[in-house]
This record gives structure tokens, sequence and C-alpha cells, in this order.
């Protein structure tokens, strides 16, 4: 890679973030303060979450095809939520709830920012570390603490909470409303110690983007990988303070004895809740103003490992890279106006819900920028297709089949009809869950060689992204439908609906079952794929195996513990210089100038 | 100087390289942390204002105990911040030991805050009955509202008293630069200018006026 000697003043400026290497074990694998450690430590805590998550779904499902079954070995290790190993309704809603926190919080939140932004953000940038290095640390375990209070609701008495993981009063703010107690103090605490986690965390990336750019990484030629890290990281920033204040609210009145979100004359079990003045939409409003922007937490990493990938390997520029990362701002932007879109039936004005539906429609905008740009990065391309890329691509149409569906949820008057229904399930599964789910896979098989220096299997990757891919639909789909029925969702069972048996819906829940328990089995697929290869896959030790031009394909796999080895690189051009006319080559790396691509003499320069 | 200078004095570094807002990590760091921790107080004082215009609230409070009190609580903090300007002065003037001396009267003055407010809690509930869950003068979400703002508040100068504390050490044996003397100061405005929120909108909105 080309270099240039670190000037005085760059060479005083990293040596503020370059720590030494730490040799015990302790300091170097559990304590680490590398970015690339804590990366991974990062994902690690994602895949364990994702397999309880899936695990819970699964119960979920097996209650809603078969209420009255029974799971001996469920009931060993619940005896009160599934007495004789059948699961009472109350255990279902648990379930649910748990799933959701798990999946929101633990996997959408931590892995694409927390696991793959910690890994390559610096390195893209051409940084040593992140800003904090030892903050950073502390975000992680606190995130780690926070996993383990949410863990601890399984086992303390009573059981996991029910109340969904939007949490919503007066279920989850008065005792007496559920059979659980405890369980839901520590969901509360999880979630709140997770807010300070998350804050901690995207603080440091703000700080990390702003200042430690290599010389010549402008902000328009910062990968759009980078652009999405940063503007998640903003979101981060001004949304989980709010839900922090939210969660002190709610421990406050199932604790201290207030009433913020109980309103006067409940009553719980024929008796009267002696609480007063609170009122539940105001936690609707505190949650959701934090809920929205947390979707986009979820999905726009996932924007940006699927632009990032699909210009890699279709070996085009980015289409509109200059709209594709005035979309993220927008998109960031808007997310933090359209919170009332998930109270339309909470009881809201006519006019407020208009202002609400305005906006939502807004965001159609930059998210079809986005997509016609995918599109047209492909378009005409030299498509490699490799497993990320494969990935991507299921991404994009997950975003499409998923951003559709919420084209209706946003009208006020048909969500009256489909709100709490399958359609909504249908809906941000697809879009928040699956999409974003898929840019982490397509993130791991192209990171894959960088972080390990190994490859993972090409064909057991594909094998593994068209089981998925068909069964995220057959799972997903359908719901749709039911959702039309209407089928309200958060039922227990619906044996005794009559409406519903007659239309199918239980055939339709038996098949999604079925796909679904295909589709996690799938995902083993992939975990002995990703354990294996890290110990045993093709090893590949070359710097750039998919001919990529950002910064950190121009290093060694895995990379040294400073990520540069102590010099400072230096950035020439944007971030996707693809199928350069008269290059040597059918890229040119950002690091590379003009006499590296072009040979002498140099000609023009390519654009940023 | 000219425009053309300062146009490429500005210019370097959005391009990499370099701080892009001319300031350290740690003082962007703590403007962040600044920026998330107002909308943790933003979200509860709209809580606050939202439970008050939802119920008949009361105005418990009298001139006196309660409204001098806070006035005098109000100037204590409000000098703790005079001092911390001036810390930060003798610190960019490389005066390590006044500038530790001016922390620790900052340290000092925070401390009284905590002091006279704890004082002020210990009176309001012993004397007044008033608690976070009830009171004798209406809603008990007055009460609630009352003791969390607060409270959290409280929590902030505590934090901010230890976090002095660190930086005045750290500072005196040259642990610390001036600019970590400054973030500090930062925060300590900050949790003085929440406070300049939070009494109006707690204690003299709530004042019986007789």
């Amino acid at each position: 890679m080309t270099e240039v000697q670190p000037s005085k003043e760059v060479a005083e400026y990293t040596e503020v973030h370059r720590h030494p290497e730490p040799k015990s074990f302790l300091w170097k694998y559990i304590f680490s303060v590398d970015h690339k450690v804590i990366g991974i430590q990062y994902m690690l805590l994602a895949v364990v979450a994702v397999f309880v998550g899936m695990a819970l779904s699964l119960l979920v499902r097996l209650r809603l095809v078969c209420p009255e079954c029974s799971y001996p070995l469920l009931g060993q290790f619940f005896p009160v939520g599934a007495p004789e190993g059948v699961m009472t309704p109350e255990f279902y809603l648990a379930m649910l709830t748990m799933h959701g926190t798990v999946m929101v919080f633990m996997v959408l939140t931590t892995a694409p920012q927390g696991g793959f932004g910690n890994y390559f953000l610096p390195i893209q940038i051409g940084a040593a570390d992140m800003a904090f290095p030892r903050l950073n640390m502390l975000s992680f375990w606190t995130t780690f603490v926070s996993f383990l209070l949410l863990m601890a609701a399984f086992v303390v008495e009573g059981g996991a909470p029910m109340s969904g993981w939007t949490g919503y009063p007066p279920l989850s703010a008065v005792p007496e409303a559920t059979v659980q107690g405890i369980g839901q103090d520590l969901w509360l605490a999880s979630i709140a110690v997770f807010c300070i986690a998350s804050l901690l965390g995207a603080l440091n990336f703000i700080v990390t983007t702003l200042d430690l750019r290599a010389k010549g990484l402008t902000m328009m030629r910062m990968p759009l990988t980078c652009w999405t890290w940063f503007v998640t990281a903003i979101l981060g920033l001004l949304a989980f303070g709010v839900l922090l204040a939210a969660g002190v609210l709610l421990l406050m009145d199932r604790n201290v004895g207030t009433s913020f979100f109980v309103p006067a004359g409940l009553v719980v079990s024929d008796k009267v809740i002696d609480h007063s003045g609170g009122s539940p939409i105001l936690w609707q409003h505190l949650f959701w103003f934090f809920g929205h922007p947390e979707v986009y937490i979820a999905i726009l990493p996932g924007m940006g490992v699927t632009s990032h990938v699909l210009s890699t390997f279709a070996r085009k520029t980015v289409f509109g890279y200059r709209a594709m990362v005035y979309a993220i701002t927008a998109i960031g932007g808007l997310g933090f106006v359209v919170w009332g879109h998930h109270m339309f039936v909470s009881g809201m004005s006519p006019y407020s819900a208009f202002v609400f539906s305005v906006l939502t429609m807004c965001i159609g905008v930059p998210s079809a920028i986005k997509t016609f740009n995918w599109i047209g990065t492909m378009w005409g391309g030299k498509i490699r297709f490799t497993s990320p890329m494969l990935y991507s691509i299921g991404f994009v149409s997950l975003f499409v089949s998923g951003g559709l569906s919420g084209i209706f949820l946003g009208q006020p008057t048909v969500d009256l009809y489909f709100h709490d229904t399958y359609f909504v399930v249908a809906h941000f599964h697809l879009i928040m869950g699956v999409a974003a789910i898929f840019g982490m896979f397509a993130g791991m098989t192209f990171w894959f060689p960088k972080m390990f220096g190994r490859m993972m299997n090409e064909p057991l990757s594909k094998i593994h992204f068209w089981i998925t891919f068909v069964g995220v639909y057959a799972i997903f789909g359908p719901m749709h439908y039911l959702g039309m029925l209407p089928h309200p969702r958060r039922y227990a069972e619906i044996t005794s609906v009559d409406y519903l048996g007659a239309t199918g819906a239980a055939e339709l829940h038996m098949f999604i079952t079925v796909a679904a328990v295909l589709t996690v089995l799938a995902q083993f697929i992939f975990l002995y794929n990703f354990v294996k290869s890290i110990f045993a896959g093709k090893e590949c030790r070359e710097e750039n195996p998919w001919e990529a031009t950002t910064l950190e394909w121009a290093i060694p796999s895995p990379p040294p513990h400073d990520n540069f080895a102590g010099k400072v690189p230096h950035v020439y051009r944007g971030a996707y210089d693809f199928s350069l006319r008269g290059a040597k080559r059918d890229f040119a790396m950002q690091c590379n100038d003009d006499k590296a691509v072009f040979g002498e003499p140099a000609p023009q320069a390519s654009g940023d | 100087m000219s425009e053309g200078h300062a146009a490429t004095m500005a210019a370097p570094t959005w391009q990499g390289g370099g701080t892009p807002l001319a300031v350290g990590h740690k003082k962007l760091g703590m403007w962040l942390f600044i920026i998330s921790d107002s909308l943790t107080f933003s979200a509860l004082l709209l809580t606050y204002s939202y439970v008050r215009v939802a119920n008949d609230w009361p105005t418990p409070f009298h001139f006196f105990p309660s409204i001098v009190f806070s006035t005098i609580m109000t100037l204590v903090l409000l000098t703790s911040s005079l001092t911390m300007v001036y810390a930060v002065s003798a610190a960019h003037h490389g005066a390590r030991r006044k500038a530790a001396k001016w922390i620790w009267a900052t340290a000092f003055f925070g401390t009284a805050f905590v002091v006279l407010h704890g004082y002020e809690w210990l009176h309001l509930m012993h004397d007044e009955g008033m608690y976070p869950w009830a009171n004798e003068y209406g809603t008990p979400l007055f009460g609630g509202t009352f003791f969390l703002i607060t409270g959290l508040h409280m929590f902030h100068v505590i934090t901010g008293v230890a976090y002095l504390g660190i930086v005045a050490l750290g500072y005196r044996r040259g642990k610390w630069l001036p600019e970590d003397v400054e973030v500090a100061g930062l925060y300590w405005h900050f949790v003085d200018l929440v406070w300049m929120f939070v009494f109006p909108l707690i204690y003299l909105l709530s004042t019986s006026v007789e």
C-alpha cells in the first residue's frame, strides 16, 4: 500500500490511541481495549442472543399451532410457565416478549453497530483505534451486564415479563396485573443499562468518525458503511437517552409507588388500583420516540454493508454516492418525527395522525432513492455472485417487500384495520428483522477473511442463503394474508375463534411453523460454517481477496494490533473506484495515488 | 488575515488527518454526552408538563421556607459555576495550583448544594409529608415528579463533585491537561444549566401566591 511518512503532528496524533499490545489472555481477549476484539465480542454476544431469540420464536410458533401439546423437557425448565410441558397463555406472551426484546436489543442493535461497526469503522477510516478505547470496552461490558439481567428474568420467580418488547403500561406498570413480578423489573433494568451502554458507544462512534479520519479521507470519500455507522450513532445518541428516562419512570411506577403511566380508576382482577393521574399514552410517546429511530439503528448498517458489497461485486462504483449519503441522513432525520404512526389507534387527534402519516410517507422517498441506486449499481455490472453478494441482493429484496407494506401501515385509515394484526408482524419482521440480519450475513461472509485470515465455505454459505431466503418469505409472506383476515397478533391460541378457522388460518399457521422450524435449522449450517471456518477454513493470507477498494483490504489479514502497523495511511480517492478507464487493474484502492493506479504518466485524476 | 487564508485554515480539517471542529476528542465527547443527557432531562420535563396539565396541579410551596431555600441553593450553584470559570481560566494560564484551588472551591459549592438540597428533601418529607408516592396537597404525581427530577439532578451534582475531585488531583499532579479541566467545566455548567430549568419549572411554578 502507499504510505506517507507521518509528519510529527500526525505521529503524535495517532500515538495517543496506540496502546501496547497486551500479552495476558485476560487483557487481550476479555477486557481488551482493542476495537477489533471488542467488535468480535459484540458479534459473539449477538450470536448467542440470536439463538436464544430463535428458540423463543419456535416456542411461540409451537404454542400457536398446538396449544395443548406437551413438551416434557420444557415442563422441567419452566414448571410454572409450562406445567407438565403444556405452555400457558402467559408463558406464550412471556416468550413473545423476550423474543422481541432479545432480538431488537441484543441482536439487531449490537451486531451491526457494536460488532461490525466497532471492528471496521476505525480501519475503514484509517485510524489505529476508536477515539476512546477504554470507553469502548466499558460499553461492551455494560451491554453484557444488560444481557445477563435480561436472561435473569427467565429464572426469577414468576418468570419473564409478558408486556411485549414495547413494555406497554398498564400491564408493565401494575404488578398486580401479571403473574410475573421481578421479571418485569429485571427487564426494565436491563433496558436502562443497555441505554447507557448504547449512548456511550454512540458517542464514541461519532467522535471517531469526525476526528480520526486519515489524511485525505473527506466525509464524502468515506465508505457508505462508515456513513451508516455514523448516522446510526447519532440516532443512538439522541434516542437512548429518552428511553432511559422512560425506563426510569416505569421503574418508579413499579417500585416507588408513583403513577406516571397508570390512569385513575384502573380495574385489575375486579379491584380498583390505587393509582391516579398518569397516562399509558405518555409511555407510548416516550417509547416510540426511541422506538422508531431504533428501527433505523437496526437497518441502517445493513444498508451500508449492502451498498458496499453490491458495488464491490458488481465491479461498479455506487450509483449516486452523494444521493445515498443524503438518503441515509434523511432517513435518520425523518426517523425522529414519525413516532406517532405507532399510535394511530391509541387515541390521537386526526390532525396529528395526518401529520405523522405525511412525514411517514416522506421516508418512502429516501428509501426509494436507495433502492433504485442499489439496482443502478448492479445494472450493467460484471456481477460476481459470491455469497456476500447474494445476501446483499437478498437484503434489497427483503427491504422492498417489507417496505411496501409500510406504505399501507403509514395510512391512519388503513392502519385502523391492520393495527395489531399479523400484517404488522410480517411488515416489521421483513424490514427490520430479516433484512437487517441479511445485512449481517453479507457483512460476515464479506469480512470473514479479513477478521480471521480464512475463508468461509462458499457452497455452504450459498446453500444457507437459499434456504433462508426462501424460508423467510415462506414464514412472513402468508402473514400478510393472515393480517388481512384480520388475524390479531399476540393471541396465544386461535382454535376458539370461529372466523379464523373458516378462512384457513390454522392451516397457514401450520405451514408457517414448519417453514420456521426449517429456517431455524438452516441457521445451524451458518453457525457450523462460521465456527469451523474460524479454525479450519481455507487459509487466506492475501490482503485483498475480493479485490475491494477500502482501507481494510490494504492491511494484513487478520489486521495487526494497531491496524496499520504504525504507518499512517493516506487516502487519495473515493471509496468505490471500480472499472476505471485506463487503469492497470479494474479497481483503485483508496490508498492508491494516481501513479499507482494508472502508471506513468498520470492522466487526469478520477473524481471523488 | 485574507479570506483565502481563512479558507485554507478551515478547509484542511475536514479533509481527514485532523480534528474538524478544532476541539479535542474529550471535549467533543463531552458535548455529545451533554446532548444525550439533555434529552434525558427533556423527556422527564416533558413528562412533568404532560402530567401537570392532565391533573389538578397543586401549588404547595410557600415563599418561606421553600422558595427562599431553593433560591439560596440556586445562588450556591451559580457561584460554583463562577469558580469553575476561574478554574478553567487558571488552567489555561498554566497555573496548576491556582486552578486546583478553584476546582476545590467548585466542588465545595457543589457539596453545599447537595447538603442544602438533602436538608430540603428531609424537610419536605418529615414536616410536609411529601413523598414520591403521596402528599397532602393533591395529586401524588407532584411528589413523583419533584423527587425524580430533583433527585436525578442531585445525582448529577454528586457525580460532578466526584469528577471534579479527580480532575483537581489529576491536574495538580500534572497527569491531566488544561483541556481536561475545561471538559469538566462543560459538565459542571451543564448540570448548573439543568437546574436553571428545574428551579423555575418545579419550584417557582408551584408556588402559592398569597
